[in-house]
């Protein structure tokens, strides 16, 4: 599909070369239906991991008519291995607020509400501020929207967007049956837009260079740039923005600390790429769009990585599904029967086939992904899984 | 309704916009398993048993919890799907307490039955059940036993969606998640009222109903021991269930053999205590209409409510203890009728009430509570030694061995064996309300209630709530303040309804004179205490079998029966006198909400 | 009591009597005094027209909602992949030297707390804990005696 190298991008955390809100107050001024429409054109898909296209997304909810809608920007970054939301809402807060403000202009709501996730607590002094700041602007824009924010109460799966709606009923924060979606059955019964951090902020990116410029960065496939919140062992921890449609090997080269044996894409809920498979595999193409990257150097046990990882599925799913609530107590405790001996080696077959079922089963995006990490590192780690 | 058009396994299907894939399959007769499906609860969609395939989509999707869409072409029966199924179920019994053969719900557990049905592996996971779990063994109704629960949240759904009490809810989340009460307090301690729907629902032996068996097993072996079993309407239209028999057959002659067969020294009808019932709560409804119509008495209570139910009784305690002046004082017929046993029974049979054991047999949880209610003693000794469930019993007669379908029929002993068909509608929501109309009518007007053979339509039936207004006409002289009055009267089943029902109370809105409660849905004929499982259908069933037996009884007039007449002529005197009050009325307390 | 009851009075005020106003002020209750009680619970539900089981079962699915007793500083350290990978280990041990307690416990003075949490987002610069809400990052073993020695004189 691609062969492109690795080219960093400068667009999200571009600093702003015109007055506050000005993308917001230009946007206003153009044709709303025209606004959603260069969304569709621009190819971005939502930047929290599922990847559904935004531009769609948005249509449906232009399309619902009721008095309350609602807009709920998803800062309930939880993914191990995931930052780069945090990192917008500190330094470009505007940004997230002006995608928010330009979704409710185009889709016709009126209430705005960021759900920040309780350990980011400590950004809620700054990002009332900047709503303070909006708030201004949104009177002289005539832009009746209200921005309020939501503390979440510590649980991972509130990032899914039916678990996030629940929780703020004040619910527990179990994932709904699909269908009714939150666009046309949300929060509180009501039309519903949620939309991750990033997405906002680079819908308002999309609205500053158009559709056409914003496509021509990444592939013909992968559009834009995207967020990498990079860990593990890299001489260059920290949020990177580059163009989609790397290799893996490019990126590792770049990143690596030179001993790299495996990298972690789309945070644990993604695929573990192990070093043969560097030179095939492409960074947003058959795998998510969440962008959590973490990459592991020859010295680390990925049994110890999948073992982590599996401790915190265990502990994060809500709980209410079969195959989510058992089968990851069942990942890990047979993982552990495997490394002690009590289970045979060809065990590991049967836990990827279970992790496979939970794919084909689960209720949500939790129970589902789990295989993604699960049967990438027991297929390619099989020996340390065992010895 | 707009119709759409699917295939389900081949088979062309057209059904009503909104349907779930489970209910269109189900009407092709394709049978898809279920866990926690309940069709009288809401979509859960947590187990994932029922997962079906979808053409075009790779997961796989619950079939309970999604509707059926214009042209899909569904799999029920592909190696897919039923690896699926295999795989989850088999994570079900690994996180399961698989002692089957000691466990109370043996040879009637959903779960066991699928693990039967997809032939589980019990070494194909490891055990994640978690170690140490207690029984919960506080209440003198419910046991709740977390290693055997499958998390499928029926009973969480039941408590608050039929019953709005809430007093079981999901707590924690992930490895940790589990049904708990508030705080994970012990039964006892928190708002349960015992109605014991949960464990009705309940698809496996996690939530149960106390079992008193052993120690009735024990009373009847022992020489010493006069043992008087009562039991009530709802049994003898529910109890052949347990012996494959139809749902709605009645069995009330070969059920009053067996417990004779068992050992019982007498087998006496709870219904005699219905028919009781309908004298004192009918004279007390007609006492409190004379001095609040008449005497403008403002302290007394209107609408006055039925006690017969003791999931209902401890409901409003808890819900609404400012209100406990509406219950009628009344002893339901359970605790009437032991009270009797131990005082009226006793002298005309010439036992030494200290060694009768009375044992009732009724379709109900909550009737365990109600018989160990600390007050329920006074005549000295507790009226009701020990409550058996529907179930209960009817593992009893396969312990004693008997061959229930072929016993032959046989009659209640008398004294308290004799009983009406009032008595006997006491069974399904509004009996008791029919039954209390017929007598009241009849005494305060002289004729019998103006509906065809007695039967008053109006009350019958499965709404929630049913309102009624009977005009009284041709009033006797002494009841003359009721002549032309409109008597309202309503009458509603679950205690969703009975929240529905106070709230109007509450608030001062309500229009009625006199209002039927039962805890359960559909009556006691639904109650917690019978054959699992129990749903619309099946209590329609009993329901029809209730009113059947009520038609094929000689007396249909509570007041009309003989053994009433005999026993207000030789021990109580008159309704509502001092020996009905001593003995056959109570008093109720309030009990926190939270 | 009182401040309790003052707090579910605020956030009602602010959210309405309704049940999206439960998370608030359990997060309320727990800014107040770092648990929310089973009588608190009780407070809420009465308040919220809810019943009590509701709220416990809400409230012991998030990991911010303390049930249980805990010190007036909780400290969560981060025990996802990376940090783990970072000496996370290491400094736990220190901590728990430090405040002599184990993990999960509470000091006898009811100051501190001692738990893990999963990711806080802050992997870059991990090892990393948040002490309450404040995150502290690139922590070493050495680090811990004068992180602590703040809160202690606070």
């Amino acid at each position: 599909m691609s062969n492109n190298k690795l080219k960093r991008a400068d667009i999200l955390f571009s600093s702003y070369s015109v007055a506050p809100y000005e993308i917001l107050k230009r946007t206003m001024q153009k044709d709303k239906d025209f606004v959603i429409n260069e969304l569709t054109e621009s190819g971005l898909r939502g930047r929290g991991g599922a990847g559904f296209p935004t531009g769609l997304k948005w249509k449906f909810f232009a399309q619902e008519e009721n008095e309350t809608k609602y807009i709920i920007c998803n800062a309930d970054e939880g993914e191990p291995g995931t930052f780069k939301d945090r990192k917008l809402l500190v330094e470009v807060p505007r940004k997230v607020i002006s995608g928010m403000a330009i979704a409710a202009w185009a889709c016709n709501a009126k209430n705005g509400i960021i759900y920040l996730r309780a350990e980011y607590n400590n950004l809620i002094p700054e990002l009332k501020k900047e709503i303070e700041v909006f708030n201004e602007y949104a009177k002289k824009f005539n832009l009746e929207f209200n921005v309020e924010i939501y503390s979440g109460a510590g649980a991972y799966i509130c990032g899914e967007e039916t678990a996030l709606i629940e929780s703020m009923e004040g619910k527990r924060g179990e994932p709904r049956n699909k269908p009714p979606f939150p666009i046309q059955n949300g929060y509180l019964g009501k039309p519903t837009l949620v939309n991750n951090v990033e997405t906002f902020a680079a819908c308002s990116m999309v609205c500053r260079y158009g559709a056409a410029e914003y496509k021509s960065y990444g592939t013909s496939d992968q559009h834009g740039s995207k967020l990498f919140s990079l860990s593990g062992d890299s001489p260059k921890e920290g949020v990177h923005e580059l163009e989609l449609g790397m290799k893996v090997s490019d990126f590792v080269e770049e990143y690596g600390d030179g001993d790299t044996k495996a990298v972690q894409i789309g945070g644990v809920a993604g695929f573990c790429i192990p070093r043969k498979e560097f030179d095939t595999t492409i960074i947003g193409e058959g795998n998510t769009t969440g962008g959590a990257t973490m990459i592991f150097n020859s010295t680390r046990s990925m049994y110890n990585v999948i073992h982590n990882y599996l401790d915190f599925f265990a502990e994060e799913s809500c709980g209410q599904c079969t195959p989510c609530r058992i089968g990851t107590q069942q990942l890990l405790k047979g993982i552990e029967a495997v490394k002690s001996g009590e289970k045979p080696e060809s065990y590991l077959d049967d836990l990827v086939k279970l992790s496979k079922t939970m794919k084909l089963t689960s209720k949500c995006g939790l129970g589902q992904s789990v295989t993604n990490s699960f049967s990438s590192i027991v297929k390619n780690f099989r020996e340390e899984m065992i010895y | 309704m707009s119709k759409i058009n699917l295939i389900i396994d081949g088979q062309k299907i057209e059904v009503e916009k909104g349907m779930t894939i489970l209910d269109a399959a189900k009407k092709i007769n394709v049978n898809i398993p279920t866990l926690c499906h309940h069709e009288d609860l809401c979509v859960a969609g947590n187990c994932r048993v029922c997962v079906v395939e979808v053409k075009g989509r790779e997961r796989l999707e619950a079939s309970c919890a999604t509707p059926a869409e214009e042209g899909m072409d569904i799999l029920t029966n592909t190696a897919k799907v039923r690896n699926a199924r295999k795989d989850i179920v088999s994570l079900l019994v690994s996180e399961h307490n698989t002692q089957c053969t000691t466990c109370y719900r043996n040879t009637n557990c959903e779960l066991q039955d699928l693990a039967a049905e997809y032939n589980v592996d019990g070494d194909r996971y490891l055990s994640v059940l978690k170690p140490n779990i207690k029984v919960d063994k506080s209440s003198w109704s419910i046991e709740k036993d977390d290693s055997k629960c499958v998390r499928c949240q029926r009973c969480v759904r039941t408590c608050a969606e039929l019953q709005h009490v809430n007093a079981l809810t999901v707590s924690h989340k992930g490895n940790e998640m589990k049904i708990s009460t508030f705080a994970d307090l012990p039964f006892n301690e928190v708002v349960c009222t015992n109605c014991g729907q949960c464990v009705n629902r309940c698809p496996t032996g996690a939530l149960t109903e106390r079992r008193y068996f052993d120690e009735v097993w024990e009373a009847i072996g022992d020489p010493n021991k006069h043992v008087v079993m009562n039991t009530a309407p709802s049994v003898r239209v529910a109890l052949g269930e347990m012996f494959d028999n139809e749902v709605g057959t009645r069995v009330t002659g070969k059920m009053v053999t067996a417990m004779r067969k068992m050992g019982a020294d007498s087998v006496l009808d709870t219904d005699f205590g219905a028919d009781l019932t309908i004298i004192e709560e009918g004279n007390e409804l007609l006492t409190r209409l004379k001095s609040a119509l008449v005497d403008g008495d403002k302290s007394i209570k209107l609408p006055m409510i039925t006690s017969c139910s003791p999931g209902w009784v401890k409901f409003i305690e808890h819900m609404f203890p400012n209100h406990l002046g509406h219950l009628s004082t009344c002893k339901s017929p359970q605790q009437m009728f032991g009270a009797m046993t131990k005082t009226y029974y006793a002298e005309k049979k010439g036992v030494d009430p200290k060694d009768i054991v009375s044992i009732a047999v009724m379709p109900c949880a909550a009737k365990k509570y109600e018989a160990n209610r600390p007050e329920m003693n006074d005549s000295g000794y507790r009226d009701i030694d020990a409550g058996l469930t529907t179930r209960e019993f009817g593992l009893m007669i396969k312990q004693a061995g008997l061959d229930f379908n072929n016993l032959e029929d046989t009659e209640f002993d008398s004294i308290m064996g004799q009983s009406t068909g009032a008595g006997i509608i006491f069974g399904a929501t509004g009996g008791v309300m029919e039954a209390a109309l017929r007598t009241a009518y009849a005494v305060v007007t002289g004729r019998s209630v103006p509906f065809e053979n007695l039967n008053i339509t109006p009350v019958r039936g499965t709404d929630g709530i049913r309102a009624a207004s009977i005009k009284i006409e041709g009033t006797l002289p002494e009841w003359s303040f009721l002549e032309g009055v409109d008597l309202n009267v309503a009458v509603a089943h679950g205690l969703k309804n009975a929240r529905i029902i106070m709230d109007e109370i509450a608030a001062g809105k309500s229009p009625y004179h006199f209002i039927e409660v039962m805890g359960c849905p559909g009556g006691c004929i639904g109650g917690g205490g019978q054959p699992i499982p129990t749903n619309a259908d099946i209590r329609a069933k009993r329901t029809k079998a209730i009113y059947e037996e009520d038609m094929s009884k000689p007396i249909r007039m509570s007041h009309e029966n003989p053994e009433i007449t005999q026993i207000y002529s030789e021990f109580l005197e008159k309704p509502l006198g001092h020996k009905s009050h001593e003995l056959l009325h109570t008093h109720y307390r309030k009990r926190n909400r939270y | 009591m009182a401040e309790i009851a003052k707090i579910i009075q605020e956030k009602v005020e602010t959210y309405g009597r309704e049940r999206k106003a439960l998370i608030p002020i359990l997060q309320g209750i727990v800014a107040e005094k770092n648990y929310v009680e089973n009588q608190d619970m009780v407070s809420i539900a009465k308040a919220l027209d809810l019943s009590a089981a509701d709220v416990y079962g809400t409230a012991s699915f998030y990991s911010f909602i303390e049930n249980e007793e805990k010190g007036e500083f909780v400290i969560r350290v981060c025990k996802s992949i990376t940090c783990e990978m970072k000496g996370k280990h290491k400094v736990l041990k220190a901590l728990e030297d430090e405040l002599r307690i184990k993990l999960g416990e509470t000091t006898h003075n009811k100051k501190f707390s001692l738990v893990e949490t999963n990711c806080l987002g802050l992997c870059d610069v991990g090892p990393a804990m948040l002490v309450n809400e404040e995150p502290y990052t690139h922590l070493t073993p050495e680090k811990i005696h004068d992180v602590i020695s703040v809160y202690r004189n606070k």
